[in-house]
C-alpha cells in the first residue's frame, strides 16, 4: 500500500503560490505583525510626545506658529516662582497622597480579607470611589469644601456647635493642598485596596497555619507573612499609583483651577492653564516636558524594583 | 424716558420676558428707530450654506431665538444654515484651529480679542459694519473698539453684544446699612462694605481663579484707582503708584468680604447670594434672571437691585465686557452669504427679540437698541443698558491683541490683589510680580 502511496502524495503537492511563500518567510511575517503596532505607536504616543517637546523649545501661541528659541521657555521657567511651588506641590501632593493611600488602602485591604458577611457586595461598594468620574467627585468635593455649603463646617457649627465659623477649607495655601490630597486619597484608596487584596490572596493560608503552630503572634505574621510576600505587587501598584497622583489634572482644575494664588497648581494644571487657556502652548509644552523626568524616574524606580528578586522572593534568595 | 414707553412697557414683559417677545415681535421691531440706508450689494452665492459657530448659552432664550433667527434666514434667503453652540472655553481653542487650518465654520461668533488676533485671515466687514451703523445710530464705545482693526477705520468684527457685571446688591441691606444708593465715591462705598459686615450681611467679590468674576473685580479696582495694565503703545504701566492705592484699598476691603472669596470660581457668587450667604457682589444679569424665574427666589429679586460699579477716580464706570464678536474668515467658499447673515441678524426684526428674549444679557452693540423695550421692561436692568458704552477694555490702555486675552486667563491682575488680601504679599511684591508675568506675555 505504502509503495504505491509515496509517488502519488508527492505528485500532489503542488508548488506554493507566491502569496503563501510571502506568508512564509519569516522577515515578512515580522513586518507585518509589528506594523499595526508600530503605527499606532508612531502615531499615537510618539508623534504628540514628539510634537510636544518640540513646541517646548518654540515659542508657539495657540493660533500663531512659533519659531525655535533654544531653551528660552526653560530659562523663563527656572525663574518663575509658580513653576517652582507646581512642582513642590507635584511631589508634596504625589508623596503625601501615595503614603495616605497605601497606609488606608493596605489597612483596608487587610479587613476585607477576613470573612465577613456579604463579601463580594461589600468588596463591589468599595470601589464606587474609583468608578465615579473623577469630574463628578471632583464636582461633589468642591460642594464639600466650599465656603459657605460645605456639609463639614455646617454639621461642626450648626449642628454640634462646636465652632463659631465655617472652615475656610480652600481660601489659603496650606489648607486648600491638604483638602485637595484628602480628596486624592479618598478616590485612590480603592485602586489600591483591591490590587493588594488580590495579593493577599494569593497567599497560601497554610503558611499562617505553619507561623500559628510555631506560635507567631499576629504582628509577626503580618510582618514576616504577609509584607514580603505583598512586595512584588506593592510594588507595582505603587508605580502606577505614582503615576496617576503626580499627573492629576481633573480634583485640582475643578476645585482650585490651582488657587488661592496658584498655590495648588501641579505640574499638569500649570501645563494647561498656561498652554490652553492661557495660549502660551510652548511654554505649556515645557512644562509638561518638565514633568517626564519625574514620571521617567517613577518608571525606573518600578523596573528596577521588579526586576530584583530580592524585593520578589525575600532577603536570602539571590 | 420711562414715560415715554410707558405703553410698550405695558405690552412688554409683565407676563414673562419670552412670552412677550414671541407675541409680539414685529410690534417691537418697529419700536427701534432706523434709518433707510442702502444696505450693500451682497448677491448669494448659489448653492451657499452656512455654518455658525457660538458660545454656548448661559440663558435659554439665547440659544432658542437665536436658532429661530438663523432659521429665518435660510427660509429667507434659501441658504442652509447649521449653528453649533460651543462651550465657553472650547471655542478659542476651535476658532485658533479654523484660523490655521482654513477650513471649518464660515461665520465665527468668538470672543471680543480675536479678531485681533487673526486679523490678516479675516475677511474685511466694513461695508456691513458701516450699514448697520448707520442704519441704527452708530456703534457703541466697545462696538467700535473691538469691531476695527486698531488704529484704522478697517472693520474685522461685528460685535453682537456683550456682558458686564455690574454691582448686583439687595436694596434692604443696603437701605439698612445706612445708604440709598450704592455710593460713586470709593471711600464711601468701604463705609457701606463695612457697615454690611457689621450687621452680619457682607458683600463678597471673587478673588479665586474665577475668569469672569474675578478678572471683573481686579479691573474694576486698578482702574477706578486711575491705574492701567499697559499704555497706549501697550507697554507695561502697572507698577504705579495708583495701583499700589488700589492695593492698599483691597486689603481694607477684603476685611468686610462673607469668608472663602479667595476660592471663589466664576458660580459662587451666585450660589452665595441666592443663598443669602452674601448681599452685594458683582455679576452679568443672569443672576437676577435666575433669581426672578425661581418661585423660592423670586423675594430675593424683588429686593435686588443693579448698579454701575462706582468711579472712584474716573469719570465711567470703570467696566469692560465680555464681548461677542463675529468674523468671517477667508477660507469661506460664500463670503456674500456670511456677511449677509451677520446682517440680517443685527436688523431689529432679529435682533430686538433676541435681545428681548435675553433679557439684556448680552448688552447691544448698536446705539438704536437702547430704545429697546427690554430695557424699559425692568427698571432694574439699567446699567446694562449701557454695557457696551464704557471707555474701558481687556487690556486698557493698550491695543488689543493676544497678549490682554492671556492675562486674563493667567489671573494675573486677579492674583495681584489675592495675594495682597491673603497677607501673603506686600502690595510692592505683588505689584512687581504681576509686572513680571506681564512683561512676559507682551514681549
Amino acid at each position: 500500500m505504502s509503495v504505491t502511496a509515496a509517488p502519488s502524495w508527492s505528485r500532489a503537492r503542488q508548488e506554493p503560490g507566491w502569496l503563501a511563500r510571502v506568508f512564509d518567510s519569516k522577515p515578512f511575517l515580522i513586518v507585518a505583525c509589528l506594523f499595526p503596532a508600530v503605527g499606532l505607536l508612531m502615531v499615537f504616543l510618539t508623534y504628540p510626545l514628539g510634537l510636544g517637546i518640540w513646541l517646548a523649545f518654540t515659542d508657539t501661541r495657540i493660533g500663531r506658529s512659533g519659531q525655535w528659541v533654544g531653551l528660552e521657555n526653560f530659562e523663563y521657567l527656572m525663574g518663575d516662582p509658580t513653576f517652582w511651588t507646581a512642582v513642590f506641590y507635584s511631589v508634596f501632593y504625589t508623596a503625601v497622597a501615595t503614603v495616605g493611600k497605601f497606609a488606608l488602602g493596605l489597612w483596608l485591604a487587610l479587613l476585607l480579607n477576613n470573612h465577613l458577611p456579604f463579601k463580594s457586595l461589600i468588596r463591589a461598594i468599595i470601589l464606587l470611589p474609583w468608578i465615579v468620574p473623577t469630574v463628578l467627585s471632583a464636582i461633589a468635593f468642591w460642594w464639600i469644601y466650599d465656603p459657605q455649603f460645605s456639609i463639614i463646617s455646617y454639621v461642626f457649627v450648626d449642628v454640634l456647635g462646636l465652632r463659631d465659623r465655617y472652615f475656610d477649607f480652600l481660601g489659603s495655601a496650606w489648607p486648600a493642598r491638604f483638602s485637595l490630597i484628602a480628596a486624592n486619597i479618598w478616590r485612590g484608596i480603592p485602586f489600591v485596596a483591591i490590587c493588594l487584596l488580590a495579593g493577599l490572596q494569593t497567599i497560601s493560608p497554610s503558611l499562617y497555619e505553619a507561623a500559628l503552630l510555631d506560635g507567631a503572634t499576629p504582628w509577626q505574621r503580618f510582618t514576616r507573612i504577609t509584607v514580603p510576600l505583598l512586595m512584588p505587587i506593592l510594588a507595582i501598584v505603587m508605580t502606577f499609583s505614582i503615576i496617576f497622583t503626580f499627573t492629576d489634572f481633573q480634583l485640582v482644575y475643578a476645585i482650585t483651577r490651582g488657587g488661592p494664588v496658584n498655590s495648588t497648581h501641579l505640574m499638569a494644571t500649570l501645563a494647561f492653564q498656561r498652554g490652553i487657556a492661557g495660549q502660551e502652548l510652548a511654554e505649556g509644552a515645557a512644562i509638561a516636558v518638565a514633568m517626564i523626568p519625574f514620571l521617567v524616574f517613577a518608571t525606573l524606580f518600578s523596573y528596577f524594583a521588579l526586576a530584583r528578586r530580592k524585593w520578589q522572593q525575600g532577603e536570602s534568595n539571590d | 424716558m420711562t414715560n415715554r414707553y410707558t405703553r410698550r412697557t405695558a405690552i412688554g414683559l409683565g407676563a414673562g420676558a419670552l412670552a412677550a417677545a414671541a407675541l409680539s415681535r414685529e410690534g417691537l421691531a418697529q419700536a427701534i428707530p432706523r434709518q433707510d440706508v442702502q444696505a450693500p450689494r451682497l448677491p448669494i452665492e448659489s448653492g451657499a450654506q452656512l455654518r455658525v459657530i457660538r458660545p454656548a448659552r448661559f440663558v435659554e432664550p439665547d440659544e432658542v431665538i437665536f436658532r429661530e433667527n438663523a432659521q429665518k434666514f435660510s427660509q429667507q434667503f434659501n441658504v442652509p444654515v447649521r449653528v453649533d453652540f460651543v462651550g465657553w472655553e472650547d471655542i478659542r481653542p476651535q476658532t485658533a484651529v479654523t484660523a490655521n487650518t482654513g477650513t471649518g465654520p464660515d461665520v465665527v461668533l468668538g470672543w471680543a480679542d480675536d479678531p485681533h488676533i487673526y486679523a490678516d485671515k479675516l475677511i474685511e466687514l466694513s461695508d456691513v459694519a458701516e450699514y448697520l451703523g448707520r442704519r441704527y445710530g452708530g456703534w457703541m464705545f466697545l462696538a467700535e473698539k473691538y469691531g476695527k482693526r486698531h488704529a484704522t477705520n478697517n472693520w474685522i468684527g461685528i460685535p453682537f453684544g456683550g456682558t458686564t457685571g455690574p454691582i448686583v446688591y439687595r436694596i434692604s441691606a443696603v437701605r439698612e446699612a445706612g445708604f440709598q444708593s450704592i455710593p460713586d465715591d470709593l471711600g464711601e462705598f468701604l463705609r457701606l462694605c463695612q457697615a454690611l459686615k457689621r450687621l452680619n450681611k457682607p458683600a463678597g467679590f471673587a478673588l479665586g481663579n474665577a475668569v469672569g468674576d474675578g478678572n471683573g473685580f481686579a479691573n474694576w479696582m486698578t482702574w477706578a484707582h486711575g491705574a492701567y495694565l499697559v499704555d497706549e503703545e501697550g507697554k507695561i504701566a502697572i507698577n504705579s503708584r495708583q495701583t499700589l492705592d488700589a492695593l492698599n484699598y483691597v486689603k481694607e476691603l477684603y476685611q468686610t468680604f462673607v469668608p472663602g472669596t479667595l476660592s471663589w470660581l466664576d458660580p459662587s457668587n451666585n450660589r452665595a447670594y441666592a443663598a443669602q450667604e452674601c448681599w452685594l457682589t458683582a455679576n452679568g444679569i443672569s443672576l437676577y434672571y435666575a433669581l426672578k424665574n425661581d418661585p423660592n427666589t423670586r423675594a430675593i429679586a424683588e429686593d435686588t437691585d443693579h448698579a454701575p460699579l462706582p468711579k472712584g477716580r474716573v469719570d465711567q464706570p470703570p467696566q469692560s465686557a465680555t464681548i461677542l464678536n463675529a468674523m468671517v474668515f477667508r477660507h469661506t467658499r460664500f463670503p456674500n452669504a456670511a456677511k449677509a447673515f451677520i446682517q440680517f441678524m443685527m436688523e431689529s426684526e432679529q435682533y430686538d427679540p433676541w435681545l428681548t428674549g435675553c433679557l439684556g444679557y448680552w448688552s447691544h452693540s448698536l446705539r438704536n437698541y437702547s430704545r429697546s423695550a427690554v430695557w424699559d421692561s425692568d427698571p432694574k436692568l439699567g446699567p446694562y443698558r449701557n454695557g457696551m458704552n464704557h471707555p474701558f477694555w481687556s487690556g486698557y490702555k493698550g491695543p488689543i491683541t493676544a497678549a490682554s486675552g492671556t492675562v486674563n486667563s493667567e489671573y494675573i491682575m486677579v492674583q495681584m490683589y489675592a495675594s495682597v488680601a491673603s497677607g501673603q504679599a506686600t502690595p510692592e511684591q505683588a505689584v512687581r510680580e504681576a509686572e513680571r508675568r506681564a512683561r512676559r506675555i507682551y514681549r
